[in-house]
C-alpha cells in the first residue's frame, strides 16, 4: 500500500516538481537559488543604496537616529551644493572629453595592432606578447615620473595631449587588454573572405578596413565600453599629468572637501551648511551617474558583446 | 609565359607577409618604445640617484643604493604597508576567485529575471574608481552592515594571535569592496563556461554522474585557463588601484622634501619587484594545479 503510494504518478510529478527530475530542477533548487542571488545582489548593491539614501537626507534625518533607510522627505538641498561644489558643468565636460577621446583613440590603434598580430606570421611575435603583457602588469608608478617631466618640459602638462598621446601609441590605460581583445577576435573570425578578397587582388590595408573591421565590430563596442569607462575612473595619470590645467569630475570628488569649504567656509556658514556625509554622498552619486546612465542604456549591448568576442585569452 | 621560381617565391611571399606584420604593430613597437621602456629605464636611473628638480632642470646626485637601503631599512612606514599590501592581496584572490566562479555558473543557469541580477553583478566595474571607493569607506559601508560591529566578532577577533587578525580583520571591514573587484572575473569565467559544449553535461548526466561530479569533473578543469587569467588580472588591479596604501604612500613621498622623485622611485621598483613575486606564487601554484587535474 505504502509503496503505491509513494510511486503513484502523481507523486512522482509532485517530487519531480519540488526536488527537479532529469528535465527541470525543481522548485526547491530554484528558491534557494533567487534566495541566494537576491542576498548576494543585495550585499553588493548595498553601498550604493546607502549612498542613495544618505544623500537625499536632509540635516534634520541625519541627525535623527530614527532615520536609518527612509528619509522622511526627499531632500535636494545636498544636491544643490555638490553640484556646485564639484562644479558639475565644467567637470563633467572635461571628464566626457578626457575619456572618450582616449578611449576611441585607443580602440582604434588596439584593434589595428590586434590583426598584425592575429592575421600575419613574423619572426618575434612571442616577444610582442610578452612585451605586451608587461605593459599591463608594470605598474603606473614606475613610467609616470619621467613622462610627467618630459611633458614638463614640452608644456603639455595639463594638455589633454598628454593622456592622448599614449593612447595614439598602443600604450594608453590598459591598451594591453584592448589588444588582445581583437588579437582573440580575429582569431576566431574565418580567414575564407579575407583569402577571396586577396585573391582579387584587393590590398591588405583594404582587406583590413572593408573586411575585417565590420565583422569585428563587437570588438570594437567592448572595447569602446570598457576604455572608456576605465579613463574617466582612472585617477591616478589624470591627476599627475592633468593637474593644473584640467579637472575631471573624479578628480574634483577627491579635493570635495577643500572645494567644500573655498565656497561655505565653516567658520562663516551657519550650521546646517557645514560639510556633512549626505552632501558627500550627494557629490559621490553625481560623480558615478553619468556612468550608471551610460551603463543602463548599453548594458544589453555590454554584457552580449562580450560573450560574442569571448574575452578569455589563451 | 614566365613561371617563377616556386621556392623563391615562397621566400617573398614570407617576408612580404612578415614586413606587413611589423607594419600593422609598428605604431605599437614605436610607443612601446617611447612610452614605457624609456620612462622606466629612466625611472631606474633615478632610484639611484638623488634627483632634485628646478624649474629648469633636473639634477641627478649618483648615490648607488641608498634609496633602496633606505627604504628596506630606515623608513618606519613602507616595509609596513608592504606587508600589509601582501597579505591583503593574498587573502583577496582567492576571494574573488570562488566569488567570481559561483556567480558566472549561476548566471550561466537558465532562469527567469537573469538579465537583472546580470546588470546588478557587473555593475561594480562601471563605478568603481579611487574617489568613489574612498568616500565609501570612510563611511563605513564597505563591509557587511554591522557584522565588524558585532561584540561577539570583536571578541573572537581579539582571540586570535596577530598574524591571523590582519587579514580577518581586512576581511570584515572590506568584504563588499573584494567582491566589487570581481566584476570583469565574473565576465571572463562565464565566456568560458559558455564555451563548454552542452553535450558533454548531457553524456556525464547519462552515464550518472551527479551535479557536484560534473563540476569537479568537467567545469573546473575547464576553467583552468580562465582561472590563471582572472588571478593575474585580480593582483594586477589590485596592486594598480590608486587607492592602495603603498601607492599612496610612494605619490606622497615623490613631492616630498625629504623624499623626492629618487627615493619614490626605488621605492616603485621595491614594490613592483613584490608584485612580481606574489604574481609568480599564484602562477606556479595555479600552474601546478592546473597540470593535476588535467592529468
Amino acid at each position: 500500500m505504502r509503496q503505491q503510494i509513494l510511486h503513484h504518478p502523481y507523486v512522482d510529478r509532485l517530487r519531480g516538481y519540488l526536488f527537479g527530475n532529469r528535465v527541470h530542477r525543481g522548485l526547491t533548487f530554484n528558491i534557494a537559488l533567487y534566495a541566494l542571488l537576491i542576498a548576494i545582489g543585495f550585499v553588493y548593491l548595498q553601498p550604493l543604496l546607502f549612498m542613495f539614501v544618505t544623500s537625499i537626507k536632509s540635516p534634520d534625518d541625519l541627525l535623527n537616529p530614527m532615520v536609518q533607510w527612509v528619509p522622511m522627505q526627499l531632500f535636494l538641498g545636498n544636491y544643490e551644493k555638490a553640484f556646485r561644489v564639484l562644479d558639475y558643468p565644467n567637470t563633467l565636460v572635461t571628464s566626457v572629453v578626457m575619456s572618450v577621446g582616449p578611449a576611441l583613440l585607443q580602440t582604434v590603434v588596439a584593434s589595428v595592432v590586434g590583426y598584425g598580430l592575429a592575421r600575419y606570421r613574423f619572426w618575434g611575435k612571442p616577444i610582442v606578447f610578452l612585451l605586451l603583457l608587461a605593459t599591463f602588469i608594470i605598474p603606473p608608478q614606475n613610467t609616470v615620473i619621467p613622462q610627467m617631466l618630459t611633458y614638463r618640459d614640452l608644456g603639455l602638462l595639463g594638455d589633454p595631449l598628454a593622456l592622448i598621446l599614449p593612447a595614439l601609441m598602443g600604450q594608453g590605460f590598459r591598451s594591453a587588454i584592448f589588444i588582445l581583445i581583437f588579437y582573440q577576435s580575429y582569431l576566431s573570425l574565418p580567414k575564407v573572405l579575407e583569402e577571396s578578397a586577396q585573391l582579387d587582388g584587393a590590398s591588405d590595408l583594404r582587406i583590413f578596413l572593408s573586411i575585417a573591421v565590420p565583422s569585428a565590430l563587437p570588438a570594437y563596442i567592448v572595447s569602446f565600453i570598457f576604455s572608456t569607462v576605465w579613463y574617466w575612473n582612472e585617477t591616478f595619470l589624470t591627476v599627475v599629468f592633468l593637474e593644473g590645467g584640467m579637472t575631471t569630475l573624479p578628480m574634483q570628488l577627491s579635493k570635495f572637501t577643500q572645494a567644500y569649504e573655498n565656497l561655505y567656509p565653516p567658520g562663516v556658514v551657519n550650521i546646517f551648511d557645514r560639510l556633512n556625509e549626505a552632501v558627500k554622498m550627494s557629490g559621490t552619486f553625481l560623480n558615478i551617474l553619468p556612468l550608471l546612465l551610460m551603463y543602463f542604456i548599453l548594458q544589453r549591448w555590454f554584457v552580449e558583446s562580450v560573450e560574442m568576442t569571448g574575452i578569455t585569452g589563451e | 609565359m614566365t613561371v617563377r621560381n616556386p621556392f623563391q617565391r615562397g621566400i617573398s611571399l614570407r617576408v612580404r607577409e612578415a614586413l606587413y606584420g611589423y607594419g600593422f604593430i609598428m605604431i605599437w613597437v614605436v610607443g612601446f618604445a617611447i612610452f614605457t621602456f624609456l620612462p622606466l629605464v629612466q625611472t631606474f636611473l633615478y632610484s639611484l640617484n638623488r634627483v632634485t628638480v628646478t624649474t629648469t632642470s633636473i639634477n641627478l646626485d649618483f648615490v648607488e643604493w641608498a634609496n633602496y637601503t633606505r627604504a628596506l631599512f630606515t623608513d618606519p612606514n613602507f616595509i609596513e604597508l608592504l606587508i600589509g599590501y601582501t597579505i591583503e592581496t593574498i587573502v583577496s584572490v582567492p576571494i574573488v576567485l570562488i566569488f567570481a566562479m559561483i556567480i558566472a555558473m549561476f548566471l550561466n543557469l537558465k532562469f527567469r529575471f537573469k538579465d537583472l541580477f546580470r546588470v546588478i553583478f557587473f555593475l561594480p566595474i562601471v563605478i568603481t574608481s579611487g574617489p568613489v571607493i574612498r568616500e565609501l569607506t570612510s563611511q563605513g559601508v564597505a563591509s557587511v552592515p554591522g557584522i565588524a560591529d558585532i561584540p561577539a566578532v570583536i571578541e573572537f577577533l581579539e582571540e586570535l594571535p596577530r598574524a591571523l587578525r590582519t587579514p580577518v580583520e581586512y576581511l570584515l571591514t572590506s568584504f563588499i569592496l573584494i567582491l566589487w573587484f570581481s566584476g570583469v572575473q565574473i565576465l571572463i569565467y562565464l565566456s568560458s563556461l559558455q564555451k563548454i559544449d552542452r553535450s558533454i553535461y548531457e553524456a556525464a548526466a547519462i552515464d550518472g554522474a551527479s551535479r557536484w561530479e560534473q563540476f569537479w569533473k568537467i567545469i573546473l578543469p575547464s576553467l583552468t585557463t580562465a582561472t590563471i587569467v582572472n588571478a593575474i588580472y585580480t593582483i594586477v588591479t589590485l596592486s594598480h588601484f590608486s587607492e592602495n596604501k603603498v601607492i599612496r604612500h610612494i605619490y606622497d613621498q615623490t613631492y616630498d622634501v625629504q623624499g623626492g622623485i629618487g627615493y619614490a622611485s626605488a621605492m616603485s621598483f621595491i614594490y613592483f619587484g613584490v608584485m612580481i613575486l606574489l604574481l609568480g606564487i599564484v602562477y606556479f601554484f595555479l600552474m601546478r594545479w592546473a597540470r593535476r587535474s588535467s592529468s
